[in-house]
């Protein structure tokens, strides 16, 4: 067995380091080597978003991404969504809005939504619909989701008029 | 005497018949009695049937009971998903 | 302990039941804290993988694990030699009973490996890749076989025979030979030709089905612990914790008691986690290294080896009068039971001519073993696939009759008083008022854009009730905790917690449900069949109602009061003896605060058996869009219209509705499974087994009709399994109204819509 490659990223605003064999993808490091299982396998080819993170602000399926690819860079995941004991307004309308019911698709569509909003704060309903195809939800057939999304956008623009 | 009618399932035992009466308080004496008419029905109707009594569906229900003129239905038990 | 229940003399207006709190458990679930099965690590934990077969259909002549076991940092490995022979048993524990030597020998082959994928031995190893590397230097030696998948072929006389034991049963005479049909039930009532004679209109069709999976996002994941005693710990993700302690125990040959099972989160299941394939194996792993294993599949291995539903054929006959009743119906089933006999046909038979009240009919239906994964249930076992044909036909009835298709369907419709075509009389039964709902929402009048199509279908499941067990316990400062036996797969910890509330009269952030492992809790049956809001939850509204009895009896001690003359309500004790005047109300909190002087400590706990379950009924209106270039079918509007009863969460019931059809559309439109010629799956993986995503499908509007079910406290019927039933019909009624022609097979994936449109 080759010895492990030793990485250096910032994960949620923190610096981390931890071991890595070069074929571990960055969803097995995040996961077992960062304890940070918020990021979920649910077919490790790319195709359903379970494991969707923001690496330099880009939104990936981290089960596609090799964990040595992270190394000095910014790696963003569902548990740095909520700050300092504030839900995030996503996490809140997906709570109001029931868009969720066995959870597990969550963290990856909160990461994916998160990335639409920033890129188009006032997306249409088929804008977002199209942007959150690649999160696979069993459960809700994504009627409540985009609900919860299509309110956290309002709100957030809401909330950026009264700032400017 | 309550009228018992057996989905196809149960109609090996009773050689086919499919309608029967029973004359039986509760689920518990309408098995015992099944079982001596037919044996082997009794253990059958426990291990793989509902029973229907009065339009509700019981499954494992013995201390159910049976009225003067109740219509029950043994029919394959149900399992969801 | 039976389910009969106190009703209170006059009925209070309710103040949880029917809002839309957020659920207790939500928090954990948006910010990634909850734990799935495979979130668990514990120290000196090893990881376990299987080695599968690569064959449909192989006798297996040897396993040689020698170099696999040679190779440093393997710990454990087992095969079918590490478990007990077990002779053909039912036994119940799941849902349903299950043949506990077939189980077995699913989870671990023994002489034969019956598809592709089939486990055949286990691996533990320190990490992963040293696992999988061990899997491959397993040698087996394989008779390769000729296999058959496709359910007719494998009824044809000469198809390769998967199991000699296999006669037959339910024939009128046991046949001398061993087959794949394991089965033949029959449902038949009246008088099937003179019915057809009398018939004016006659339409007849066959459709197909193929195999769809549950389609869970989480694959199947648990970590397994034995130690040194016999004590077996198991962590997974499941419908059912009891059910995985009792097959666990029995395909071990261990006893029940030596094994405890705690419920992780589940990541959906749908019927298809309500069997085990990865815990009696890591557990005979642990057994084996001394340490902990975890093991989760992968996706190809879910499609591969867990159960998908059966593909089918279905042949429907209808005849008719001018005027719209039905005189004959003509069902024949043929449902595709994978590896092992157990197809949901028997259900499909019961609930294929459920909403029809007639007078002559015969269902026919075949339960037919392949060469594929053995298949497990999925949401309304068997009704989509008979729904299907039922509806399908029912509609070119309406055509041919020039009637609305909703009209026909009031016309020959159950209600109450009305014989099921299963069997027993319906009672508090909302179908007819789910039709006109259907008919007078504004969906049903829309005018269509040109080139789209509607339709119209209807469904019906039973619902169960069964074992549930639920204990409540108020806290020193007038909190409550409700804890069951039963996984939350789609919010019903919100429903425990709220109708404990409701009894309690507490406000709804003060009662903390959570979902108790199998030593901490009595018995509970899984959770699926639409039964945990109604019997589990008929199990906590009698527990908070026995503290309720409780609190009076304190208060009274406290007051000196005969409990009598005390009433419960809005969360507080109040003397009703008019010469008491000047007693407060006692508040839950403060009789909870002198608990250890008026008995010890609060709490009760209910073990019942729930009986009367109310079945429910869906209608469903279905708008698509053919794209004529790529044969592209898109659904641009859907309301469903479902008899709940009582919704006691409604953001939770719609919630179930709206899954529902989002599966239904994917089983209409896209979802198969596709074998090669070699009985490999060739798209074992959400590229090519599409569901749907959240650009596939409009809003999904829905009509909660509320006709209560008198057994349960709150009016509660199941929800969740009726919604996936009429989709399939309603989608390719409505292709049929875009494209002129009836499509009888699905998927009606785009290559055979263009197909279509080219033959016009």
């Amino acid at each position: 067995m080759s010895k492990r490659t030793h990485i250096s990223a910032t994960v949620n605003g923190d610096p981390v380091e931890f071991l890595t064999a070069p074929s571990t993808t960055l969803l097995d490091a995040l996961r077992d080597e960062l304890q940070l299982t918020g990021a979920k396998e649910g077919c490790g080819s790319g195709d359903c978003g379970a494991c969707s993170v923001m690496l330099d602000g880009r939104l990936v399926c981290s089960c596609l991404v090799l964990a040595v690819e992270a190394e000095g860079r910014r790696v963003e995941t569902i548990e740095g969504m909520a700050e300092g004991g504030q839900l995030h307004p996503l996490q809140q309308k997906f709570l109001e809005h029931a868009a969720l019911q066995c959870g597990f698709c969550t963290p990856g569509l909160l990461v994916a939504a998160k990335a639409l909003l920033d890129a188009n704060p006032d997306p249409t309903e088929t804008e977002a619909r199209y942007w959150l195809a690649g999160n696979l939800c069993r459960c809700t057939g994504y009627d409540k989701i985009i609900r919860a999304v299509m309110d956290a956008a309002a709100d957030l623009r809401q909330a950026q008029r009264v700032i400017a | 005497m309550a009228h018992v009618s057996i989905s196809s399932d149960g109609r090996g035992f009773t050689g086919g018949l499919a309608e029967l009466e029973v004359d039986a308080p509760t689920v518990r004496g309408l098995i015992l009695q099944l079982d001596q008419r037919y044996p082997g029905l009794g253990d059958y109707v426990q291990r793989r049937m509902a029973i229907a009594i009065d339009g509700e569906i019981h499954q494992d229900a013995y201390a159910e009971p049976l009225g003067a003129d109740s219509e029950v239905f043994l029919i394959p038990k149900i399992g969801g998903g | 302990m039976t389910d009969v229940m106190e009703k209170p003399a006059v009925k209070p207006e309710l103040k949880v039941v029917g809002t839309r709190p957020v659920r207790p458990d939500g928090v954990d679930k948006v910010t990634g804290r909850a734990a799935y099965g495979a979130d668990l690590a514990l120290p000196g934990m090893l990881i376990g993988k299987i080695k599968r077969s690569p064959h449909a259909h192989a006798r297996i002549v040897s396993i040689d694990v020698r170099k696999a076991r040679a190779l440093p940092g393997v710990k454990a490995i087992v095969t079918a030699d590490d478990f007990p022979d077990l002779a053909s048993q039912e036994y119940e524990a799941g849902e349903s009973a299950s043949n506990l030597r077939d189980l077995s020998q699913n989870v671990m082959a023994r002489s034969k490996a019956l598809y592709k994928g089939h486990a055949l031995a286990a691996v533990a190893a320190t990490s992963a890749a040293i696992a999988q590397e061990a899997v491959d230097l397993i040698e087996v030696t394989y008779e390769v076989m000729p296999h058959v998948i496709d359910v007719e072929a494998a009824m044809a006389p000469h198809a390769p025979v998967l199991h000699d034991h296999l006669y037959t049963e339910g024939l009128d005479e046991r046949p001398k030979l061993p087959s794949n049909i394991a089965k033949r039930n029959r449902l038949e009532r009246g008088d099937l030709d003179e019915g057809f004679a009398k018939a004016e209109v006659i339409v007849e069709g066959r459709y197909t089905t193929q195999a769809v999976h549950q389609g869970y996002i989480e694959p199947h994941a648990c970590v397994c612990s034995m130690s040194e005693d016999g004590q077996g710990q198991v962590w997974a993700s499941s419908q059912g914790q009891f059910m995985i302690r009792t097959y666990c125990a029995k395909i071990l040959g261990l006893e029940i008691a030596d094994i405890r099972v705690t419920p992780a989160e589940i990541g959906g299941g749908f019927g298809g986690k309500t069997t085990v394939y990865l815990e009696p194996v890591a557990l005979a792993l642990s057994r084996q290294s001394g340490a902990p294993v975890k093991m989760v599949m992968s996706r190809e291995d879910v499609f591969e080896a867990t159960g998908p539903t059966s593909g089918a054929v279905i042949q429907v006959k209808l005849g008719a009068t001018r005027d719209g009743r039905i005189t004959a119906a003509e069902v024949e089933l043929k449902y595709q039971a994978g590896a092992f006999p157990g197809s949901p046909v028997g259900a499909g038979s019961m609930t294929a001519l459920a909403c029809y009240d007639l007078e002559n009919f015969r269902i026919t239906g075949w339960d037919v073993v392949t060469n594929s994964p053995k298949v497990a249930a999925y949401r309304a076992p068997g009704a989509p696939i008979s729904a299907f044909g039922v509806e399908s036909a029912m509609d070119d009835l309406a055509r041919k009759l020039s009637m609305d298709p909703i009209a026909l369907r009031e016309l020959n419709g159950v209600r109450d008083g009305v014989k099921a075509a299963y069997g027993p009389t319906f009672h508090n039964i909302g179908y007819l008022e789910s039709l006109k709902a259907a008919k007078e929402h504004p969906h049903y009048s829309a005018p269509l854009a040109p080139g789209q199509g509607r339709g119209v279908a209807v469904g019906f499941w039973f619902n169960v009730g069964g074992e549930s067990t639920a204990t409540v316990h108020v806290n020193e400062d007038g909190g409550a905790v409700v804890a069951t036996g039963n996984p939350d797969i789609g919010g019903s910890r919100a429903s425990m917690a709220m109708m404990a509330a409701e009894v309690l009269g507490l406000p709804m952030e003060k009662v903390r449900p959570i979902v108790a492992d199998t030593a901490s809790i009595g018995f509970s049956m899984l959770t699926g069949g639409s039964r945990t809001t109604f019997a589990t939850g008929m199990a906590v509204t009698q527990a908070a109602e026995k503290i309720v009895v409780d609190l009076k009896r304190r208060a009274g001690l406290l007051w000196d009061l005969p409990a009598d003359q005390i009433e419960w309500r809005d969360g507080a004790a109040v003397c009703l003896d008019p010469s008491k005047e000047g007693l407060r109300p006692m508040p839950l909190a403060a009789i909870a605060a002198q608990s250890a002087k008026t008995g010890g400590p609060i709490g009760a706990e209910v073990s019942l058996n729930a009986q009367g379950a109310g079945p429910g009924f869906g209608v469903h209106i279905c708008d698509v869009e053919i794209d004529r270039e790529t044969g592209n079918v898109s659904v641009v509007r859907y309301t469903a219209v479902q008899d709940v009863g009582k919704a006691i969460h409604p953001a939770y019931v719609e919630g179930q509705i709206q899954g529902g059809v989002a599966q239904g559309v994917g089983w209409a439109l896209n979802e198969e499974y596709v074998f090669d010629g070699d009985g490999q799956m060739e798209n074992p993986g959400f590229l090519d087994y599409r569901v749907p995503v959240a650009s596939d499908l409009p809003m999904i509007d829905t009509v909660m009709v509320e006709v209560p079910n008198p057994r349960h406290p709150f009016g509660a019927k199941g929800v969740g399994e009726v919604p996936i039933v009429p989709p399939l019909a309603a989608v390719a009624n409505a292709v049929r109204g875009a494209l002129g022609v009836r499509m009888h097979d699905l998927p009606l994936s785009p290559p055979k819509v263009r197909a279509v449109i080219d033959a016009l």
